[in-house]
C-alpha cells in the first residue's frame, strides 16, 4: 500500500484527523482543530490533497469556510464565504454550509458547496471566495423544491450531496431532503428532477415527481453511470441512461430493513457497495435496528446483501452513522469506517468482515472521510 | 469612535483585543468598519439580509436593538454578546 490513511472527523464540537499507520492497526488522533465549532463537513481535494476545506460554524456566530493549502498543518478562513445576495427575493440566509465537494479534475480550484437552506455555491480559487449558483438558488420551482416550511432534517434542511460525473464536468447530481435527486447537464444552469420510482412513505402521492428524501448518492468509482442512493425510503440503483430506480433495499432482510444514511460503493468492484442500516420503524428511531450494528455488503449490484457485524457490540449497541460519516479507502483489500453520533470510530481493513472501535470519547462525529496519506 | 465590547467567540479576529475602537454612525456601520481591520468579522455577527443573528446580541450602552440601521453617537459604546444559548 503507498499511502496511509487519514480519516477527517467533523464534529460538532470540532475536527480531528485519524492518522493511521501502514498497517491501519495503529491509529493515532491529531487535534481538535477548531475547538467548539461546529464542522458539518472537512474535506480534502483528490486533484491536490495539500487543500482542505472546513464546513465551520459555532452556536452563536455565522457559517464560514476554514482553508488549509498545506495538509492541514496552517488555516485561513474564506475571504467571502458562502451567502445569498442581499435582498433574495425569498429573504433567505446562509444557515450553515452542510456538504463540500471536490470539483471536476479538468478544474483545478473550483469547489462546490451545498447550504442550509438548500442553496448551492461555487468557487474558482480553492474555496477562498463563493458565489450562489443561480441556476438552482433562483429556480422558478426553487420553492416547490425546497419548502421555506419544511424543517427537512433536524438540523434544517440541506443540500445533502453533490456528485459531479468524472466525465462530464457540467453533469452534476444533488441530494437533497425535499426535492430528491436533481439532474443537471450544464453545470447548474438548469435542473431537474431523477426520482422515478423512488417512494415518499409521507406524501398523498407515494412516487411524485419530487419530495423524496435522498440521504446520500455516490457513483461507483469504476462506473460513472451506476448511481447508489440511501434514501429515507429505502436504498436504490439507477443506471443510466435510464431514470427508473430500483429498489435494491428489498433483498434487505425485513427485520433489519432499507432505511439508513450512508451508501459507500467499492472503489474497484461496481456490484459491491455497503450501508449501514438504522431503525426506520414506528417513530423513526434512527439507531442501529436492535441495538446490534451492523454494515450490510451487497456484491450483485443489490440482488442480495450480507451481514457483517464480526467486532460490533451483540447488543445494546445504539449506533447512529450519519450520512457523511462513512467512508472507504482506496486500499487492497479496501478499509472501511463509520463515526457514530456517540464519538466512537469504528474501522474495518477487510472490506467489512470484521470491525474494531478505534477511536472513542469524541464529541457528535458529522462527518468522516478516509483519504490518502504519505 | 465608538468603543465596541468584543465577545469571546469574536476576539480570534481582533487578535485577543476585547475592547476596540471603530468609527461608524450606525450599528451597521461600525460593523462595516471592524470588518474593514478584521476581515470575516461582521458576516459572523449579521446575515447577508442585515439581520444580527438569532444569538447574537447587541446593545447601545444598555438599549438592546436588533436593527442594523440603529444610530450611534460617538459617546455611545456598542456592547456584542453571544446569547445565552447552546449546549
Amino acid at each position: 500500500m503507498a499511502d496511509k490513511t487519514r480519516l477527517l472527523i467533523g464534529t460538532r464540537k470540532g475536527a480531528w484527523f485519524l492518522d493511521g499507520g501502514s498497517d491501519r492497526e495503529s491509529w493515532s488522533p491529531i487535534g481538535p482543530l477548531f475547538l467548539g465549532q461546529i464542522i458539518n463537513h472537512l474535506v480534502s481535494d483528490r486533484r491536490d490533497p495539500k487543500v482542505l476545506l472546513a464546513a465551520a460554524s459555532t452556536g452563536h456566530l455565522g457559517p464560514t469556510i476554514q482553508r488549509s493549502l498545506d495538509g492541514g498543518e496552517t488555516w485561513t478562513e474564506a475571504t467571502r464565504p458562502p451567502a445569498l445576495p442581499a435582498g433574495d427575493p425569498h429573504g433567505r440566509s446562509v444557515h450553515h454550509t452542510f456538504w463540500l465537494e471536490p470539483g471536476h479534475a479538468s478544474e483545478p480550484g473550483v469547489w462546490w458547496a451545498g447550504a442550509s437552506p438548500q442553496t448551492l455555491f461555487r468557487s474558482a480559487d480553492n474555496g477562498d471566495t463563493w458565489d450562489g449558483v443561480a441556476g438552482l438558488n433562483e429556480h422558478p420551482k426553487v420553492l416547490d423544491w425546497f419548502p421555506p416550511m419544511d424543517e427537512g432534517t433536524p438540523d434544517g434542511p440541506m443540500i445533502a450531496g453533490i456528485v459531479i460525473d468524472p466525465r462530464d464536468a457540467r453533469h452534476m447530481y444533488l441530494a437533497t431532503p425535499t426535492a430528491g435527486v436533481l439532474e443537471t447537464l450544464d453545470q447548474g444552469a438548469t435542473w431537474a428532477p431523477l426520482n422515478e420510482n423512488v417512494r415518499c412513505d409521507y406524501l398523498p402521492d407515494p412516487y411524485p415527481e419530487y419530495g423524496q428524501d435522498a440521504h446520500q448518492i455516490a457513483l461507483s468509482p469504476t462506473n460513472a453511470d451506476r448511481i447508489w442512493q440511501q434514501n429515507h425510503c429505502g436504498i436504490y440503483r439507477l443506471d443510466r441512461p435510464a431514470r427508473r430506480w430500483d429498489r435494491i433495499g428489498d433483498a434487505m432482510p425485513r427485520d433489519v430493513g432499507d432505511i439508513g444514511f450512508s451508501i459507500v460503493p467499492h472503489p474497484r468492484c461496481e456490484q459491491t457497495a455497503w450501508v449501514f442500516p438504522m431503525d426506520g420503524t414506528e417513530v423513526w428511531p434512527r439507531v442501529s435496528p436492535g441495538g446490534r450494528p451492523a454494515a450490510y455488503r451487497t456484491r450483485d449490484g443489490g440482488a442480495s446483501w450480507e451481514r457483517q457485524d464480526r467486532g460490533f457490540p451483540r447488543e445494546q449497541g445504539w449506533f447512529t452513522v450519519k450520512r457523511q460519516a462513512m467512508s472507504g479507502d482506496g486500499a487492497d483489500p479496501m478499509g472501511l469506517y463509520l463515526g457514530t453520533t456517540s464519538g466512537e470510530v469504528w474501522a474495518s481493513k477487510d472490506e467489512g468482515e470484521s470491525w474494531r472501535q478505534i477511536a472513542a470519547h469524541l464529541p457528535e462525529i458529522y462527518s468522516l472521510a478516509a483519504v490518502p496519506h504519505a | 469612535m465608538t468603543q465596541v465590547l468584543i465577545p469571546s467567540q469574536l476576539t480570534s479576529y481582533t487578535g485577543g483585543a476585547t475592547r476596540v475602537d471603530a468609527a461608524g454612525a450606525t450599528v451597521g456601520s461600525v460593523l462595516d468598519d471592524l470588518d474593514r481591520r478584521f476581515p470575516g468579522l461582521k458576516f459572523r455577527v449579521v446575515d447577508e439580509q442585515d439581520r444580527v443573528r438569532k444569538h447574537m446580541r447587541i446593545f447601545i450602552g444598555r438599549e438592546e436593538t436588533r436593527q442594523v440601521t440603529a444610530g450611534l453617537r460617538d459617546t455611545d459604546e456598542l456592547l456584542i454578546f453571544g446569547a445565552l444559548s447552546g449546549g
